[in-house]
């Protein structure tokens, strides 16, 4: 959460509602609805690193609102999170880890351990091509999301199936 | 084998109730009869002097209506199977049955009778005539079937409307896209309404936005009552299928019905964990 509410504040300053309105534009469905709790926890932790600085702002009608923007710490940190490379997604290292142990310590069959898996993602794909075939065309960033899950698992299968190669 | 004529409505009643298009009502597939049935179904390859075991005593059963994908590796026996069943190879031993009768001892001739009548096939490299039109491609089938040039047309012009691809009747199929070309060759699988439609790789030589189309028509002809056995790499294919039956080294290793996990997922934002 930290750094998506500096990028936006990167952008201009804005207060908390603000940055909740934001985020859900930005990336629609994409975006597990974010809390408003957890956004002001945040920018009172940001504050307290010194990365954002806020000041209440009157307002005629209303309790006054409390408008947060960037500090140049806050700009710098920024900066190295967006020019720093994200880590690739984990391998599914605890199937793995049981497929090689299981059949050693007498517990179970590798294949049926592999059929087994198989399943379970084939029933997780299927949930995703629902999801994708009821996806807001007009969404790109929850298309492009179901997208990269759906390749993610049809790697998880093809990997499967090279285990099933070797190790049967 | 008697000879059976289902083109249009002259022939016997249709298998499973269901009206000819994509978009016939939803008939979900029961514990109906077996469409097809193969008891220790045996391929074998000899060439000089090498022998190849490509399937080695399959046992399965495809009943009406319903969606079965077939996965395994390279070389596992699945596009052997396919073939075997759809009569383009002979079996070296084993049975074949189809809607209750043994099929596996017909001749060459047989089998291209039966093939018309009863299935549908879908290549990876779609296989169209290239040297005749898109809506000669799909009423081929139907006049083979014996179906007069008026039914063959009209069958034609439904199906290419439903499969988005109306305007293109008249062009050749080199002028197609690869997703194009595969509707094309779906519509002429499902021009005779076959009993079964097996697919091999249908959607191997396609990008993943013509995926999503052929994807699509092959849900819509599944819910219309369409029975289907698709060979498949492509899982999101496979998702689809009421079962699917994994293949290994030219045997069953597994063979189970596609349960969603129920998780509730309350959005696209619970598919993937955004960091940050």
């Amino acid at each position: 959460m930290r750094q998506p509410l500096l990028a936006l504040l990167a952008k201009e300053p804005a207060h908390g509602y603000e940055l909740k309105l934001a985020l859900e534009q930005t990336f629609g469905q994409a975006y597990p609805s974010p809390n408003i709790g957890q956004i002001y926890v945040t920018l009172k932790r940001l504050e307290q690193d010194g990365l954002v600085r806020s000041e209440d702002v009157e307002q005629t009608t209303r309790p006054n609102k409390r408008v947060y923007e960037l500090t140049p710490a806050g700009r710098e940190a920024l900066r190295a999170w967006v020019n720093e490379p994200s880590d690739g997604p984990r391998v599914r290292d605890e199937f793995f880890i049981k497929l090689i142990l299981a059949p050693m310590a007498g517990l179970a069959d590798r294949m049926e351990l592999m059929n087994a898996q198989r399943r379970h993602y084939l029933g997780i794909m299927r949930n995703l091509t629902e999801l994708q075939a009821d996806a807001d065309p007009a969404d790109v960033p929850a298309r492009l999301l179901i997208e990269g899950a759906i390749l993610h698992l049809q790697a998880d299968l093809d990997w499967l199936e090279r285990c099933q190669e070797e190790l049967v | 084998m008697r000879r059976r004529r289902r083109y249009p409505t002259g022939g016997d009643p249709p298998v499973t109730p269901r009206s000819g298009g994509l978009t016939a009502p939803p008939n979900p597939p029961g514990p109906g009869p077996a469409l097809i049935k193969t008891s220790k179904l045996v391929k074998v390859y000899r060439a000089d002097g090498v022998t190849v075991e490509a399937v080695r005593g399959v046992d399965i059963e495809l009943a009406v209506g319903e969606f079965v994908a077939v996965m395994g590796p390279s070389g596992s026996g699945k596009s052997t199977l396919l073939h075997v069943l759809g009569g383009l190879e002979p079996a070296t031993s084993g049975e074949i049955w189809l809607r209750g009768e043994r099929v596996d001892r017909l001749s060459t001739a047989g089998w291209a009778v039966l093939r018309r009548q009863h299935i549908g096939f879908v290549f990876q490299f779609f296989n169209l005539l290239s040297n005749m039109t898109v809506a000669d491609n799909v009423e081929l089938p139907a006049l083979l079937a014996g179906a007069t040039p008026r039914q063959a047309r009209k069958r034609r012009e439904e199906l290419l409307a439903e499969l988005g691809i109306a305007d293109k009747a008249g062009a050749a199929p080199a002028r197609l896209s690869g997703g194009e070309q595969q509707r094309v060759a779906l519509a002429r699988a499902l021009a005779n309404e076959p009993s079964v439609l097996l697919a091999d790789e249908p959607t191997g030589n396609l990008d993943s936005s013509n995926t999503r189309d052929v994807l699509r028509l092959l849900r819509r002809a599944h819910a219309g009552g369409q029975a289907i056995l698709m060979v498949t790499h492509d899982a999101r294919v496979a998702s689809l299928a009421d079962r699917v039956i994994n293949l290994f080294d030219g045997m069953v290793a597994d063979d189970a019905k596609i349960v969603p996990i129920p998780r509730p997922m309350n959005g696209v934002g619970d598919v993937l964990e955004l960091r940050g």
